[in-house]
């Protein structure tokens, strides 16, 4: 059921021609993600699945939305090009293998949720790990973040001249 | 405990996964590519969270979140390049962005 929500909204987000109309779907499939990722007992991550790209990127992409002014954003002409048409059989190819490696692989798989499942998302293991073990790469991205910050608003800056 | 075999949540992730690669490869609208590419990672987020669930290691779960702290620092730059594109082209169609060819 939440598998259907979460491709049937992020098909619905691909095909919007309006990008407000496509950001508004993919909040809700980042939302239906979320509980996806409750269902693998993964407390955390669901909480900053929705903080994050729900709440700080899609309003981030919404704003930029607005500033670009839609009304001089053209819409595309025809939907179904020759380019488009073999685009997306190059991807449905590529969708095929992964399934069909995926399910070659299944033998070896684990079966069920391990018991561990469950403390393992917690806030409190999952920051015990960072710090005690990921250090390094924990300021690594700090320092990324920083560049980032920089880098948009560089980039953003109007000219000076 | 729920009892979902682990290859349904790894087929779920690659179908996401190529509805995100498709809306990369057919849209023309560089927010809409932009917002495709989040998909992509948030397919591949599933396929980490499922794994570590299945294994009982954290590693998954702590890739994520480098995972997406990277994403967020993409989202910011890739928007700038966005405005900034605009700002010069007054445009978001990739057809008509060509200023890196000659």
């Amino acid at each position: 059921m939440l598998a259907l929500c979460a491709v049937a909204t992020a098909v619905v987000t691909v095909t919007r021609r309006n990008p407000i109309a496509a950001a508004l779907w993919l909040v809700a499939h980042f939302g239906t993600l979320g509980a996806l990722y409750l269902t693998l007992n993964a407390q955390f991550i669901a909480i900053i699945q929705v903080l994050v790209y729900a709440g700080a990127i899609m309003v981030l992409v919404l704003f930029v939305i607005m500033l670009l002014n839609i009304a001089l954003v053209e819409k595309t002409k025809h939907f179904f090009s020759i380019r488009g048409f073999f685009g997306v059989g190059a991807v449905v190819v590529l969708g095929l293998e992964i399934c069909a490696i995926i399910i070659s692989g299944t033998k070896q798989s684990p079966q069920s949720i391990s018991p561990q499942a469950a403390q393992i998302g917690t806030v409190e293991y999952i920051g015990n790990q960072l710090f005690a073990h990921y250090g390094f790469p924990f300021e690594a991205i700090s320092f990324v973040l920083l560049v980032a910050i920089i880098g948009a608003v560089m980039l953003a800056k109007k000219k000076v001249d | 405990m729920n009892s979902i075999p682990l290859v349904w949540y790894l087929l779920l992730s690659a179908i996401l996964f190529t509805t995100g690669a498709a809306g990369v490869v057919t849209r023309r609208n560089a927010i809409i590519i932009f917002m495709s590419i989040e998909l992509m990672l948030n397919a591949v987020n599933l396929t980490l969270a499922a794994f570590s669930a299945f294994l009982g290691n954290a590693d998954g779960q702590i890739l994520i979140f480098f995972v997406m702290t990277v994403a967020a620092a993409e989202s910011a730059v890739g928007l700038a390049i966005v405005i900034a594109l605009f700002r010069n082209k007054q445009t978001v169609n990739v057809n008509e962005i060509n200023i890196l060819k000659w």
